[in-house]
């Protein structure tokens, strides 16, 4: 892609409002040790969203936006959800792909933009929540981890279908009571991480979006390793405020709770994906 | 002409639908008519030389350096606006914005006749402007406004603007200034 489209004319430039000056001048793209620390002062990816004040979802979100390392040559990928909400808002190209399809929709760009591009380095990531990735989608997501698909999924896991009501997922807790599974759960959390270990991630995390630095080191660890070694796989909690009957204002701390808790910090590496890790460190990019 | 599918489904007025098409290569549209492009242009200049508050609406083709035409083009329009006398306001982004636009400094094809209204502007240019939006922007123009519209299009044209110049590359323009010029001296204003 040619950062030309974002230079402004110098004969027009006085008429541009000051903002989007902004945008080019303290624009990230190009730089790959962009991160969640740029946050402040760059809103070239993303200014506004359209979900609930207070989501943490709308966190991971701006996190995961700030620490990709090639925005420039990234798609993404997202199905429907809370998330497709905020896709028509950020400057990244995205495809909604359909309900569930979303890793099988990001093999075939992936596949593509290397054919196409052979060159140049493209990455592509899924962002979907738990219903999409673990069961609408679950077909397509484990599939594209057994082809070894060179693609980076991230699992925003808000523990219910929140968008449609309040349905439980295959991530709800057992004995969870939502508004439409009024019961509570019979059944466990389906244990997803390990399930993405077992069908030959290179890469997996698990964790809550409390910390912005950690999540900014684990996304460019999957999409470095994703690069070069195979199918990465991040499982972010993004709690659903309004469905667990919190307040705009306590996301952080339920994320801080579970912190402790079943969203303990867990990361798994290869051995490749470690070499890779170690590499993109030594080279301080990480 | 379109035929297909009911016009209702617009909510305004289309060109398209009262039989007004697109000139053809070499020539300009006037409203309803085919004339020559130098005609149009004679008239388009004076539009803006003599109708309230004149602007010119560049958009993103002209606005960001992405190629040395577009570089060429920034400056004809610079000069464009110094000849007529007129304001330049950015079309920068095509996204509706949230919660509103400053319609003093920016427009929105989403919404041009906040602009349009705020600024009381009576006549305008559209360069640069992707066919697209120019033709949502432009249709909402004529529908909600007495602005007079002028399209300078890079392309085929715009048949909801009430003038259109179509084929506009720099050559096109630096002869739409030199005519402006003319017209300009012709009003007895220097």
């Amino acid at each position: 892609m040619s950062y030309k489209i974002y230079d402004i004319n110098e004969d027009l430039k006085e008429f541009m409002p000051k903002e989007i000056i902004d945008l080019e001048e303290r624009a990230t793209w190009g730089n790959p040790k962009r991160g969640v620390m740029d946050l402040p002062y760059t809103k070239e990816l993303i200014e506004e969203h359209s979900l609930c004040a207070g989501c943490p979802e709308s966190m991971a979100l701006r996190y995961i936006l700030a620490s990709l390392p090639n925005p420039e040559d990234t798609i993404i990928v997202n199905s429907t959800g809370c998330t497709s909400l905020v896709f028509p808002h950020i400057a990244l190209h995205t495809v909604h792909s359909l309900f569930g399809n979303q890793n099988a929709v990001a093999s075939g760009i992936k596949r593509v933009l290397e054919w196409r591009f052979p060159d140049k380095v493209k990455d592509v990531v899924v962002l979907a929540g738990d219903g999409a990735t673990v069961d609408i989608g679950l077909d397509c997501t484990l599939q594209s981890f057994f082809r070894q698909e060179k693609i980076t999924t991230i699992c925003f896991d808000n523990e219910v279908y929140a968008n449609t009501g309040g349905q439980e997922s295959g991530l709800t807790v057992k004995g969870h009571v939502f508004k439409m599974a009024p019961k509570g759960k019979q059944w466990d959390k389906v244990p997803f991480w390990q399930i993405a270990i077992d069908s030959g991630c290179h890469y997996v995390a698990r964790l809550t979006v409390s910390s912005p630095k950690k999540v900014e080191q684990v996304i460019k660890k999957a999409i470095y390793v994703a690069r070069e070694v195979g199918p990465t796989y991040v499982h972010l909690y993004t709690p659903c405020i309004l469905e667990i009957g919190l307040n705009s204002d306590d996301g952080l701390d339920e994320m801080r709770a579970r912190d402790k808790e079943r969203f303990s910090f867990f990361e798994y590496m290869t051995p490749q994906a470690e070499e890779v890790i170690n590499r993109v460190k030594e080279e301080g990019l990480l | 002409m379109a035929h297909i599918g009911p016009s209702g489904f617009s909510p305004y007025p289309v060109a398209v639908y009262e039989g007004v098409l697109n000139p053809p290569p070499g020539k300009a549209l006037m409203f309803n008519e085919i004339v020559d492009e130098e005609v149009a242009m004679r008239e388009a200049a004076k539009a803006m030389l003599t109708r309230p508050n004149p602007t010119i609406f560049p958009g993103p083709q002209v606005l960001y350096a992405w190629n040395e035409e577009a570089k060429e083009k920034a400056k004809l329009v610079r000069k464009m606006a110094e000849v007529l006398g007129a304001k330049i306001i950015p079309m920068y982004d095509y996204r509706p914005k949230y919660p509103k636009i400053n319609p003093a400094i920016e427009i929105n094809p989403n919404h041009p006749n906040l602009t349009i209204w705020h600024n009381k502007i009576k006549a305008c240019i559209f360069v640069g402007v992707h066919c697209h939006y120019a033709n949502v922007a432009l249709k909402i123009i004529r529908a909600e406004t007495d602005c007079f519209t002028i399209a300078m299009c890079g392309m085929a044209g715009h048949e909801d603007a009430m003038i259109t110049l179509r084929d506009q590359h720099t050559e096109e323009m630096e002869k739409f200034i030199k005519i402006a010029e003319e017209v300009k001296r012709g009003l007895g204003r220097s």
